[in-house]
């Protein structure tokens, strides 16, 4: 596509896990969004996307925290979250939220139009085909839930996978089932989600890779959560980490 | 049927650690995910027709009156009667009824969830009849005095040897030395008992796939024939089928037919799909000399126009639980009700309470597979969020995660208040893991770190180093 | 007392939020059924009838049936007496009232016993003929009536139908099409896909659950009869 003149500024919603477990996944972002020509801010009034209040049927709470965002994320050209499933919040719920609202919907509808999960904002929408970073070994990549069925995030981190020099991806059967984290759902069902993290991690072991990648942090802790605890060898990461070659800077997910 | 859905949460803790689940569910992905998924590979209209199909139902359910009245007469044209039941009460006594009115003793029956949610078969043996089920995998449970696990692989939890020991236990007339280890040995031992239950029975009772408002048919879809036994060779055809059952007409149902059989078993279309419309005709040499519909309905038209509406276009094809992980985690019986899986989660608090079953739209991931297989197309997590929103309302759920989601949403629309308090707590968690880079133990997770790891946190949090990195760049 | 009928309609209309349908609602659910408007009719099937006959014919192989193609009915005995000896079946049929399969020269096969009628328990082999087939999913149609007993479909361990190619049709829309051609629906219309099968156990699929185990189509290619 062809690069617009101007930098745009992209505002990063870091989102909660990111914020609390693992910044460095924030600064590969900032960096793949450097990178692909943006400018980055990181607004300061966020916390989180209210996700946990609306699932849990918890609406007045879920619409506080969306207006606490949608305020916090108006003016820039884009908003960028390392995360399919609270991009998917902002962009596919919030409207749902406000429907009898009509001011804030239409809030909500403006920001909906500039809010991207992070990989599908940089292949989509700035057109990235290609990341300079080397990673040397065998990954196998697990779809998160709301980024695929929710955004239709699939191709596009495998399409940037691919351009790492020395990475070879292996695909995880069963990529596209649920590892059992679903928010408050492993704190509400810890039997059921534990179960289904077991499946995940043994599928994730058979493939005989060395590192499993994914896009959301509420995935990668429970996948790790799991595999050190089955004291498997795989390394768990987020992808930006690899695709902004940072991965060797700092230790993988649940290791020191 | 007894619920024991508000158990939910210790059934399900029983069934993960059952190895007997376990071994079934594992067939799942074989057995109908690839099955369904070869089905759609083959017909590149697939999506257009889950289109199509949603909006004959939509279709049907803003005009519902007009076509069962109109379903109704035709019934009554081709010499059949309608039972109108608002209830499960009502639908139990209208059958009795008809059974009493000929002296029957012996019925079989076709699967139908709808008998299944009115528990017809105890009903009809307290009152002195005896009820066979006549799909294989109904008969199997009834013998094992079982509830089905699946809507549409109701033994799907047993393995063969479960089958040949209940066979062995109850065909007390057969040769002890029979070999009985392989499936076919199985299939053929009920279909030799089945024959003849199928010619002694005065009443046949079937489900329906569709009511169809043009003809005033009915229509069953099976790959077993059983269907077609039940309801040919007793002197009396019930047809017991919830009203949203209804379709305008044959085009209409040929459309969501295409659509079943593939979303179901993955066949391109299941061996006998049968119209039936009134009783025998002058001339035929076979068929029942009574046709009765008993339309119930049960809880559905209390789902019109509410935010439940859409799920009653369901055509009851199970490929939601067919691809749901926590169905594949759990099975089909920790549901504790008739309908398992996600369009259970949906329907069981509309059919029973959701004070009865409000687990049920909790214990969902949100990952969303259910709604991307339906093919009509419901929003099944929508509709669980829902059910959230109503026991929230009415604080249904327990204390301690009311409590808790209250304080954090407090602090979260606190930014700076927030902030402090996630420095805080990764800075801890950070400490706790310092070393090894996860938690073995955390009190007030044990939900968690009973099976998993906590990954520890890095350290300081990202806004703490975002705000560093500005103040560097400040004084550089 | 209202009765459970009104009461229940009175709901679904309080729940759609109106007292009656409107008439033009009305009018157009009344349509609907006259019209029976088609659907979005797939691509497979829409081909000339050769290429028809050849899709009935490989999905009836799909679907575990057999199917032996004959050039008219005179063919019918013998190839019906070779399959049962093929089979090790008994030379024994019964066989649907059906003025075009009692035309059949069966004299040329004496060996063959042949009864006419309704099926009976004991029967091993049934023989039909079929209103349609469709060619979609290799989907027979058997209409019941005087002169096509239902069980004849259901209850031998073998079912052969004697189906004339130019009564293949492309989709399901096409044989209601035949069939609304004919007068009212039957009693019983059956849409027979293969021979009857389960999946219960262990979803091992096997054939014959209560149906017919082996499902034999012989189609006639000239219109004969």
């Amino acid at each position: 596509m062809a690069q617009p003149s101007h930098k745009p500024r992209v505002a990063l919603f870091v989102t909660c896990l990111v914020d609390i477990y693992r910044p460095s996944v924030g600064f590969s972002a900032i960096e793949l969004l450097e990178r692909a020509g943006c400018t980055v801010e990181v607004p300061r009034a966020q916390t989180c996307c209210g996700q946990p209040a609306y699932n849990s049927g918890d609406r007045a709470d879920a619409k506080a925290l969306a207006r606490q965002v949608i305020e916090a994320f108006e003016g820039f050209d884009y908003v960028v979250a390392p995360s399919g499933s609270c991009a998917g919040m902002i962009k596919e719920h919030y409207v749902e939220l406000f429907a009898d609202d009509p001011a804030w919907f239409q809030r909500a509808q403006h920001l909906r139009h500039r809010t991207y999960e992070l990989l599908s904002f940089l292949v989509d929408v700035r057109g990235l085909e290609r990341v300079e970073a080397r990673f040397e070994g065998t990954v196998t990549y697990h779809d998160s839930c709301s980024g695929l069925r929710e955004l239709g995030v699939k191709q596009q981190p495998r399409r940037l996978l691919a351009s790492v020099g020395g990475l070879e991806l292996r695909e995880l059967p069963g990529a596209e089932v649920c590892c059992g984290f679903g928010g408050t759902f492993c704190i509400k069902y810890p039997d059921i989600s534990n179960k289904m993290v077991e499946d995940k991690a043994v599928e994730i072991e058979a493939t005989g890779a060395g590192t499993v990648l994914a896009g959301d942090m509420g995935c990668l802790l429970n996948i790790a959560g799991k595999l050190k605890r089955r004291g498997s060898a795989v390394q768990v990461r987020h992808v930006a980490e690899v695709l902004a070659g940072q991965a060797a800077s700092v230790p993988p997910i649940g290791e020191a | 049927m007894q619920s024991t859905s508000h158990a939910f949460k210790d059934n399900a803790r029983q069934a993960v650690g059952d190895p007997r689940i376990r071994k079934a569910m594992g067939l799942m992905k074989p057995g109908f995910q690839d099955r369904r998924a070869r089905a759609l590979s083959r017909l590149p209209e697939f999506e257009r027709l889950r289109e199509e199909g949603k909006a004959i139902k939509d279709h049907v359910l803003a005009n519902l009156d007009v076509y069962l009245e109109r379903f109704e007469s035709k019934v009554v044209e081709a010499g059949g009667q309608v039972h109108w039941c608002r209830n499960a009460a009502e639908a139990r006594e209208a059958i009795l009824g008809i059974c009493r009115s000929i002296g029957a003793r012996t019925v079989t029956k076709g699967k139908s969830m709808v008998a299944e949610e009115i528990a017809i078969n105890d009903y009809l043996e307290e009152q002195g009849l005896t009820p066979i089920e006549t799909d294989l995998g109904e008969y199997i449970i009834q013998l094992r005095n079982e509830p089905p696990s699946h809507i549409i692989a109701p033994a799907v939890h047993l393995s063969k040897e479960d089958v040949e020991q209940s066979f062995r236990e109850i065909h007390t007339w057969m040769d002890p030395a029979r070999v009985l280890a392989e499936p076919r040995a199985l299939v053929n031992e009920a279909r030799e008992v089945l024959r003849r239950k199928f010619q002694e029975a005065d009443v046949g009772i079937t489900g329906a796939n569709f009511l169809i408002a043009e003809t005033g048919s009915t229509v069953i879809v099976t790959n077993e024939g059983n269907g077609d036994l039940t309801q040919t060779l007793p002197k009396v055809h019930i047809v017991l089928a919830s009203l949203e059952k209804v379709v305008p007409t044959l085009e209409d149902a040929s459309t969501i037919l295409r659509l079943l059989a593939r979303s179901a078993t993955g066949q391109e279309f299941s061996a006998y799909t049968t119209f039936s419309t009134g009783p025998r005709r002058p001339g035929d040499l076979d068929g029942p000399e009574q046709f009765h519909v008993v339309l119930v309905d049960n809880g559905r038209t209390a789902m019109l126009g509410t935010e439940f509406q859409e799920m009653l276009r369901c055509i009851r094809c199970g490929a939601c639980m067919n691809h749901c992980p926590v169905y594949a985690a759990v099975g089909g019986h920790a549901y504790g009700w008739v309908y398992p899986g996600p369009m259970g989660s949906v329907l069981t608090p509309s059919l029973i309470g959701v004070q009865e079953a409000g687990h049920l739209p909790n214990a969902s991931t949100f990952c969303g597979r259910c709604e991307s297989v339906c093919p009509m197309k419901i929003p099944l997590p929508k509709m669980m969020r829902h059910w959230r929103e109503r026991e929230y309302e009415s604080k249904l759920q327990p204390a301690a995660y009311r409590y808790g989601l209250g304080i954090w949403a407090w602090f979260a629309r606190r930014p700076a208040l927030y902030h402090l308090g996630t420095r805080l707590a990764a800075g801890l968690l950070g400490r706790l893991g310092r070393g090894r880079g996860r938690i073995a133990s955390l009190p007030l997770a044990g939900g968690w770190t009973g099976g998993r790891d906590m990954p520890a946190p890095q350290g300081k949090t990202f806004q703490q180093l975002w705000a560093e990195r500005a103040r560097g760049r400040e004084a550089a | 007392m209202t009765s459970a009928r009104d009461q229940i309609l009175a709901g679904i209309r309080r729940s759609l939020r109106r007292d009656a349908p409107a008439p033009s609602d009305a009018q157009a659910c009344a349509e609907r059924i006259e019209r029976h408007p088609r659907n979005l009719i797939p691509a497979r099937a829409q081909l000339p009838h050769p290429e028809q006959v050849e899709l009935f014919v490989s999905m009836l192989g799909e679907v575990a049936a057999t199917v032996q193609r004959l050039p008219g009915l005179e063919a019918v005995p013998d190839a019906v007496a070779d399959y049962l000896a093929s089979q090790n079946l008994p030379a024994e049929l019964r066989m649907a009232p059906d003025p075009d399969l009692e035309g059949i020269p069966w004299e040329r096969r004496p060996t063959l016993t042949i009864t006419t009628g309704r099926a009976e328990d004991r029967d091993p082999t049934s023989l039909t003929g079929a209103a349609a087939g469709v060619a979609e999913t290799g989907t027979l149609v058997m209409t019941s009536g005087a002169e096509h007993p239902t069980t004849l479909n259901l209850m031998p361990d073998t079912h052969i139908v004697v189906l004339r190619a130019d009564r293949i049709v492309g989709t399901y829309e096409d044989a209601w099409d035949v069939l609304r051609a004919r007068g009212p629906v039957p009693r019983t219309v059956n849409f027979i896909t293969g021979p009857s099968r389960t999946g219960d156990i262990e979803q091992t699929i096997q054939l014959g659950a209560h149906g017919p185990r082996r499902l034999h189509v012989l189609l006639v290619e000239q219109a004969g009869a």
